[in-house]
């Protein structure tokens, strides 16, 4: 049976995590690839790595990045973060990663969706949507979180869906940081909606959030970044209880 | 020495730091020779069966990987086309094996399957020394049917050909290389077949 999924999330700045981490014994705790390690030892079903960087260097050392991590870590990885182009998407596949995640070059261009698509099939494209329930609506926000496109949410995520994404991660903007539990209602809602696989992300504070997504939405990973950097939830210790509400996951 | 198939699959590079992991020697060819002359050939794959297809009849890969005698791995793509036919781009397939390609039926399963799932094998050195009902990373659309080759079947809305042997020909549908530990037994068991 095909197990739920459990993806920390990595932030990446000029090759390396930031934000910190609460790994008191990690030689260096800015290094993404000693963390990644860390991760997967203790049963991360997949990686999420987000880059930042936003200088003209950023090209290079996420190439260099991507391909360190690829060496080093045996379950599959995500980069994303500020791809636009097909080509930087060609490199960072040809160099290990296994998906690439775009969000507001998918916005500007839906295009890229399609032409990534058809060029590696779908499995390896993942498109990010940041949604913020403004009233009764969710709209599309973008440079995270901070500019509403205007664009609602379900429909977009209906078309990207249609052309050509393989997955989609989905970012509720009003629950982020919070640690108050996933965007239920709204995560329920897209995994009826649509038959790709969906990364919920967003509102991780505890276990109990990670059970609750799995018993009350379709979604098949949950994703989360600070809980897991200081230790607030621990792999081994939140899949176990995964594992007792009887959702199946990988042990 | 190991061959790699090479022919621009998207997992190359994996199953290349796989390999680089277990320290084992290999060469990435296209060549004929170097194809025949491996003890092992590891045919990677990741991506659409038809484009796979029309990349290895291009290169003329079709017909050398038909007359491998050695070992040879076939990994997603590449295992799906070992079989006689795949549904998807409705595309003729090596034959090597036989049996069709099918998608799943996304009224019923989230569709491609993308992830972590349990593996029923049946005795047979590809999973020698492995726990039973052992995980493996997969992410695909379309399955092989079960025939007389299945060795290994999971299940995802049905049941399915998670692994395969033909004589010489093993194929698995999901990634070891992206396996972690299970990945790296199957990987090596391979590897001292």
């Amino acid at each position: 049976m095909i197990a739920k999924r459990i993806v920390p999330c990595l932030d990446i700045k000029d090759g390396r995590t930031v934000k910190g981490t609460n790994f008191l014994d990690l030689r260096d705790a800015g290094d993404p690839i000693e963390l990644a390690k860390r991760y997967a030892d203790q049963g991360a079903d997949e990686l999420v790595f987000l880059d930042i960087t936003a200088t003209l260097e950023k090209r290079k050392t996420l190439v260099t990045l991507v391909e360190k991590i690829g060496r080093e870590l045996d379950i599959p990885f995500t980069v994303g973060g500020g791809i636009r182009t097909l080509d930087l998407v060609d490199e960072l596949l040809q160099n290990g990663a296994d998906k690439v995640s775009i969000n507001s070059a998918a916005i500007k261009n839906p295009n890229l969706i399609t032409e990534i698509s058809e060029k590696y099939g779908c499995q390896c494209l993942v498109v990010a949507v940041d949604g913020n329930k403004i009233g009764d609506e969710w709209k599309v926000f973008t440079r995270g979180g901070t500019h509403n496109t205007g664009i609602e949410m379900f429909g977009w995520v209906e078309q990207v869906v249609g052309l050509g994404a393989g997955e989609i991660l989905f970012t509720s903007m009003n629950k982020d940081g919070t640690k108050s539990g996933f965007e239920i209602e709204a995560l329920n809602k897209m995994s009826q909606q649509i038959q790709v696989p969906i990364i919920a992300s967003g509102g991780a504070g505890n276990i109990e959030h990670f059970v609750q997504l799995f018993q009350n939405t379709g979604v098949t990973a949950g994703l989360a970044a600070s809980i897991f950097h200081f230790r607030e939830v621990d792999i081994p210790e939140l899949k176990q209880e995964l594992q007792l509400n009887k959702i199946s996951i990988r042990i | 020495m190991i061959a790699i198939i090479k022919y621009g699959a998207g997992n190359t590079k994996s199953v290349m730091n796989a390999l680089k992991r277990l320290n084992a020697d290999f060469v990435l060819t296209d060549l004929e020779s170097e194809i025949m002359q491996a003890d092992k050939v590891i045919f990677p794959g990741v991506g659409h069966a038809n484009h796979t297809m029309s990349v290895l009849k291009e290169k003329g890969l079709d017909t050398i990987i038909r007359k491998v005698k050695n070992p040879l791995l076939g990994i997603c793509v590449g295992m799906q086309v070992l079989f006689e036919y795949s549904e998807e781009g409705e595309t003729a397939c090596l034959g090597i094996i036989e049996g069709k390609v099918r998608k799943f039926d996304s009224d019923q399963v989230i569709v491609p399957q993308i992830g972590w799932n349990t593996t029923q094998y049946k005795e047979n050195s590809l999973f020698k020394g492995l726990d039973e009902n052992p995980w493996f990373y997969s992410v695909h659309s379309y399955y092989a049917e079960i025939g007389d080759s299945t060795i290994a079947t999971s299940s995802y809305g049905e049941v399915y050909t998670s692994a395969v042997q033909h004589s010489n020909f093993y194929g698995t549908q999901f990634h070891p290389e992206k396996s972690s530990s299970n990945g790296k037994i199957l990987i090596n068991n391979f590897l001292e077949l």
